[in-house]
């Protein structure tokens, strides 16, 4: 990248270690951590959004939606997380890939279960075989940050029904007396509510979000987990201009240090954010603000 | 073959006895049982020697944060949010490679590239770092009343500390302590994916349940074999710590006892 790092073996090792950590690799895990903060836009606000369904039906006077709902949000416990992960990445590959199979090739007379394997008809592959690798790879990461909605969703979903049936239920029966219906109060009354009750448990699950990202290694992603272990093996001077040994602690510990960052930084802002929400609230600590104001 | 001969093979494949070759064709499923549920004899190494030796440490830890001596305090708080800050897995990752450049400055380091050391001091850290914020939190709570009747009795030191505030934090503790409990026998399954191989192919019930998911590109059998696996432990896990937490509230009247909510918290 620098003018000066034609010959890297002549070097000494400060100007070594600045061609080093800029060289076209390298810029590839930059670019994965870019990744990660991608997934977490992405992941956040699907992830409530699915948590806000699942909450709102498992409050639903409908019985059949709030089973679904409390299903929904009952299904996460007791089982370990990433074997969700690893299963819903391989279920939903196969769910759309048989909603395709079944709409483009309705004269297919084999089974889709051969054996051991999956065999769908080629025009209904996702993506289709011939598509470039940049496709794949967003295939990939979309289907990840699906995964992450769909199980973040579901603890997003527990906190949100907790914070619902936290909001005081005589503001509700006040606003009923005034004639609202019964969607009005749920909006007008219920939602702009319960946030502050939700943050703690919608921060620590941002908390959780964040310490989860590594798992897109499992997944299949090229991720930051994924490049810290390629970059970070021996490397000799037959196959790379920069040899060096086994670093791969070295990046581990840089993968670690950008995850204490992250938290703490996320820490402060979110408490930041809670003395905004609390201000004017009906709560011990919205009249702890207001005694010292 | 019978599922009995299976399960006569397979049943402590994870831990080295018997068949050595895992099955190639056919993947029955009381093959899969069988195999998911031997991986679960590590999810339980880990979880429960893991527990226990992180309780010592948490409860040192959580004294130490609540501390009055700086050092002390800090060094508590620090290794809190190394290991609350941090991921798990990253956690996993950068241990194995530690242990392995260790490895050539003596054969001490050895073992411990191998799951069941090196992972199970990680998990061990990890674990102590979680509960000792809890008993901290549980130790800020105790009733001040609590404290001055121990005044009032002449207890003082050691004494106090030992009737008085352990068993209070302890009690006030234990609900949380149970989901820590929980999640920590979920987070077992995170050792063979990284880094720390499995020798020989003998792993927990995740590596098996997607050793299985792999060869036979069916998602749905193994995992929710496993999901059954870990209810399973998940109900023993509170049905044990309910037992403690009854013991730890017997003086108190019926309606003040400790409930235990279980409230979900998720990964690490």
């Amino acid at each position: 990248m620098f003018s000066f790092c034609v010959d890297p073996a002549s070097l000494d090792s400060m100007a070594w270690m600045a061609c080093y950590l800029t060289t076209g690799k390298h810029m590839a895990i930059y670019t994965s951590l870019f990744t990660v903060l991608l997934l977490l836009a992405i992941t956040a606000p699907t992830a409530l959004v699915f948590g806000f369904l699942g909450a709102s039906s498992a409050r639903s006077d409908f019985a059949p939606l709030s089973w679904v709902g409390k299903a929904y949000i009952a299904i996460v416990r007791g089982v370990p997380d990433i074997a969700f992960f690893l299963f819903f990445v391989i279920a939903l590959d196969q769910f759309f890939e048989w909603i395709r199979h079944e709409i483009k090739c309705p004269d297919w007379e084999a089974d889709i279960w051969q054996g051991n394997d999956f065999v769908v008809c080629d025009i209904a592959k996702l993506p289709l075989g011939n598509s470039p690798q940049w496709m794949h790879e967003t295939y990939g990461f979309l289907l990840a940050v699906l995964t992450f909605a769909i199980v973040f969703g579901a603890f997003a979903a527990n906190v949100l029904y907790g914070a619902m049936r936290a909001v005081p239920h005589n503001q509700l029966e006040t606003a009923e007396s005034y004639g609202m219906t019964r969607s009005q109060v749920f909006w007008r009354i219920l939602v702009p509510q319960m946030w502050v009750f939700a943050l703690p448990g919608l921060s620590n699950l941002w908390m959780v979000l964040i310490k989860a990202t590594p798992l897109l290694f499992l997944l299949g992603v090229e991720d930051i987990v994924y490049w810290a272990r390629e970059l970070g093996g021996a490397k000799t001077a037959r196959f790379t201009d920069y040899p060096h040994g086994d670093w791969r602690m070295w990046y581990f510990l840089a993968l670690l240090v950008f995850y204490l960052l992250f938290t703490r930084i996320s820490e402060i802002a979110l408490d930041k954010l809670m003395i905004r929400l609390t201000h004017g609230q009906a709560t011990l600590g919205g009249e702890a603000q207001r005694k010292t104001a | 073959m019978s599922c009995w001969e299976t399960i006569a093979d397979y049943g402590l494949r994870s831990i080295g006895i018997g068949e050595r070759v895992l099955p190639r064709e056919g993947y029955t499923l009381c093959q899969q049982f069988t195999l998911i549920g031997s991986g679960m004899i590590w999810n339980i190494y880990f979880g429960v020697l893991a527990l226990c030796s992180g309780f010592l440490l948490a409860t040192a830890v959580a004294l130490g944060k609540a501390s009055k001596n700086p050092v002390l305090q800090k060094a508590s708080a620090w290794f809190i949010f190394l290991f609350r800050g941090s991921p798990l897995f990253i956690q996993f990752f950068f241990a194995y490679f530690v242990f392995l450049s260790l490895k050539p400055v003596s054969p001490i380091f050895d073992p411990f590239t191998s799951a069941w050391l090196g992972a199970l001091i990680v998990l061990f850290l990890n674990t102590a770092a979680y509960s000792g914020e809890i008993f901290y939190g549980a130790l800020q709570s105790v009733p001040r009343g609590d404290m001055e009747a121990a005044d009032a009795y002449g207890m003082s030191g050691w004494s106090r500390f030992k009737r008085v505030t352990w068993p209070t934090m302890l009690r006030l503790a234990w609900p949380a302590y149970t989901n820590e409990a929980i999640f920590l026998f979920h987070a077992t399954t995170l050792v063979y994916f990284s880094g720390f191989p499995a020798w020989q192919q003998r792993g927990d019930a995740l590596y098996y349940a997607s050793f299985f998911a792999d060869k036979t590109f069916n998602p749905f059998i193994p995992y929710p074999i496993l999901a059954f696996y870990f209810i399973l432990l998940t109900l023993c896990v509170i049905g044990l710590f309910g037992l403690i937490n009854r013991r730890l509230n017997r003086h108190l009247p019926q309606e003040s006892r400790t409930k235990m909510k279980l409230k979900l918290n998720i990964i690490r």
